[in-house]
């Protein structure tokens, strides 16, 4: 006989057992088969396949978008000063203690000597007195729209995460001369001496020029580097490397609207600050002009640094304890973490990953629906084939097995297709709504999606599969 | 020892209440390298011993013995393997599986033995050798004429070298001549000692087998061996 006997022989029940390990679920050829059957009706796979393409690309897009929206509001939370940085404000008196009113002395610089001394869980501490209102800051008569002026000590550079990159901040020396010097940021600058962007010229350093705050001349001695987000930053850069036509005819202004320069709002304020010595604050405008002639050396807001996120609680109470003593046990002042922001942040993220992430979620469903309907159309279509499958030697689990791959392969390459598309539709996303915030797509978006797609598949392959599986040869074969 | 043993095996349906015996309390033995036909005219149980015989159906009563192995209990995980190495089946329509070629539709068998890739091809061109098909291997079974499908589905049963071949109305849709040179192939391979059972409702079919069982009513009506019964032409 040509042919030798298939090994090994099967004589016994027993051995039955043994030999239905061999054929097994034969992965490899299931998948060839499926990959076959996908490639005979093309048009009819990538149709299923669109169904899970949406829902993948919907769900990476999705996740990109609040990756990117987490992103910003990381990078804002950042930029006025992390996590460590506590406010102490002014507060209205407590109504039980509304008879000490005239008592309270409000934050003043003693608080801040005395926070320095006793208490050691407050690493960093500045004050922040600000320029009384319709407080102008003009260079030849020209004002800037809006600046922060403040009157503060050196510390509040590294408090505040400002980096000077030009000249100099202020020292204690200037503070105790009261000195008119100034630390300006890039907004200042620009509207003051002129754009770097817009000059196109190399960016002008005005140290050592003279500006008029209230009325008082200031000397720059240091500018702060320009504060910007990712994306900002990003789209400077491209404008560098492809510059827009030059506007022609008068020069005008287009109003407020649209992507002001300086970013998001809170970079915005950032680059707007002046910074002046408290001292020269205290005696150019508080201690005796205006209508008001009384002297008021209240600060507004006090600037603390904890020394770690996970003692803010210690810390907190040992600077009230302090305060409590310096503001003769009047309660007037309140604690302000940026633990709310960053709360708001995590509630915000969550809140678009879960509508998102839901209706992601429904078109995956919607793609598996779509699936189980084609694979239960094929099995239909294919009740004779796998009659002869199951004549030649096929079990139930070798059909199961080999539908069920036939619309995981479906549904993992729509993974792939949906990945793929996903950075196009990702791009679609950004053209028609511009945000501050980049989309970034993550590896890790891509890879639950893909898990995603898998389990869609998979379970939409069950129903189909175990039909299938369960044909009885006989009627199959007859099957016309 | 018999190749196989049907002892007292009844097939009962329930059709609406009604009991419709396919097969009632058959007996048969077949032994190894018989060349034996089963005819019997449609809805006579022919088709139904066919299927239980070769393991596609269970019995409702009896027991049958296949190559020693005990049918009886077997699990349909355990039938699909009876099938897969023990048994090859040929029909009246070929069915072979049109997407695939002829070379991967004479595979088939061995990819649920757990065949490797490369053994699998070796066997299979042996076995379209063996039916003058292995210039044919890449062709598509619609490309193929009646005949040469017919082969290609012999060589697909003969592929696992199974212990005996069941033939379903092997030449009932092809012509005279090509039914002429299919069973003319079955008489061949059953000189080189294979055990071939066809099933058939043509008496003329049934007389080229040494042997015949006629199927009526579900009940075996004559054993006669044909060649006593001067049935044989050749």
């Amino acid at each position: 006989m040509p042919i030798e006997p298939v090994k090994p022989p099967v004589r016994t029940l027993a051995e039955l057992g043994s030999a239905l390990v061999v054929p097994g679920l034969n992965l490899g050829n299931a998948i060839t088969v499926g990959f076959k059957e996908i490639w005979a009706h093309k048009f009819r796979s990538i149709l299923t396949m669109l169904g899970i393409i949406l829902g993948v690309s919907s769900l990476v897009a999705m996740s990109a978008l609040v990756k990117g929206m987490e992103n910003g509001m990381r990078e804002a939370l950042i930029a006025i000063g992390g996590l460590e940085k506590v406010r102490i404000e002014q507060q209205d008196i407590p109504p039980e203690q509304q008879h000490l009113a005239d008592q309270a002395v409000g934050l003043t610089v003693h608080d801040l000597y005395a926070l320095r001394a006793s208490a050691p869980l407050v690493t960093e501490a500045a004050p922040e007195m600000r320029a009384p209102r319709n407080t102008r800051v003009t260079k030849n008569s020209r004002p800037t729209d809006w600046a922060n002026v403040v009157g503060t000590w050196p510390a509040a550079v590294d408090l505040n995460q400002h980096t000077v990159e030009h000249g100099r901040m202020f020292n204690q020396v200037d503070d105790d001369y009261a000195r008119n010097v100034c630390v300006i940021g890039t907004n200042i600058r620009d509207q003051l001496f002129g754009d770097e962007e817009d000059s196109g010229r190399p960016p002008i350093i005005p140290l050592g020029q003279t500006l008029n705050i209230g009325g008082e001349p200031f000397v720059i001695i240091g500018m702060f580097e320009r504060y910007e987000s990712e994306t900002e930053k990003k789209r400077r850069q491209y404008l560098k490397e492809h510059p827009v036509a030059q506007q022609t005819g008068p020069a005008r202004s287009r109003g407020w609207g649209g992507r002001g320069r300086g970013g998001d709002f809170i970079f915005r304020m950032k680059n707007s600050t002046v910074y002046i010595p408290l001292n020269t604050m205290y005696l150019k405008f508080k201690s005796a002009v205006g209508t008001n002639s009384a002297p008021d050396p209240r600060l507004d807001v006090i600037n603390i640094r904890v020394a770690d996120v996970d003692t803010m609680n210690s810390a907190l109470q040992q600077a009230k304890n302090v305060l409590m003593h310096s503001h003769k046990g009047i309660e007037d002042f309140s604690f302000m973490t940026q633990e709310n922001m960053s709360e708001g942040i995590s509630t915000a993220i969550r809140n678009a990953r879960l509508s998102g992430g839901l209706i992601a979620i429904i078109s995956l469903l919607v793609g598996g629906i779509g699936i189980m309907n084609i694979m239960l159309a094929s099995i239909t279509e294919r009740i004779r084939e796998i009659g002869i499958r199951k004549a030649v030697g096929a079990s139930n689990p070798n059909i199961f097995i080999q539908i069920l791959v036939e619309s995981t392969v479906i549904a993992l390459l729509g993974g792939i297709a949906g990945i793929v598309a996903s950075y196009g539709f990702v791009q679609i996303l950004v053209a028609i709504s511009p945000t501050d915030n980049t989309p970034v797509i993550t590896p890790m978006a891509g890879l639950v999606a893909f898990g995603f797609s898998a389990l869609v598949g998979i379970t939409a392959g069950i129903i189909p599969a175990l039909k299938a599986a369960q044909l009885d040869p006989i009627q199959a074969l007859r099957y016309e | 020892m018999p190749l196989v043993e049907l002892r007292n095996v009844s097939k009962i349906y329930h059709l609406g209440g009604e009991e419709i015996r396919a097969l009632d309390n058959v007996s048969l033995d077949i032994a190894g390298g018989e060349f034996i036909s089963i005819i019997g005219p449609s809805g006579s149980g022919k088709s139904t011993l066919m299927h239980i015989l070769g393991c596609l159906d269970t019995p409702t009563r009896g027991s049958i013995k296949l190559d020693g192995i005990d049918i009886h209990g077997a699990s349909r995980a355990e039938l699909a393997v009876i099938r897969n190495r023990k048994i090859g089946f040929v029909f009246q329509f070929f069915n072979l599986l049109p997407k695939l070629t002829v070379l991967q539709n004479v595979e088939l068998p061995m990819i649920y033995s757990g065949i490797s890739g490369r053994e699998r091809r070796e066997r299979a061109i042996t076995a379209l050798q063996m039916m003058d098909m292995e210039n044919r291997a890449k062709h598509r079974p619609l490309q193929l004429s009646g005949g040469q499908q017919q082969r290609a589905a012999i060589a697909r049963a003969l592929v696992n070298s199974p212990k005996i071949v069941f033939a379903d109305e092997p030449t009932g849709n092809l012509d005279s001549h090509t039914g002429e040179t299919i069973l003319a192939l079955f008489s061949k391979l059953s000189q080189e000692g294979r055990t071939i059972v066809l099933v058939t409702h043509d008496p003329e079919i049934a007389a080229r087998t040494p042997r015949r069982i006629e199927i009526r009513d579900g009940q075996i009506a004559k054993n006669v061996d044909a060649r006593l019964a001067g049935l044989v032409r050749n």
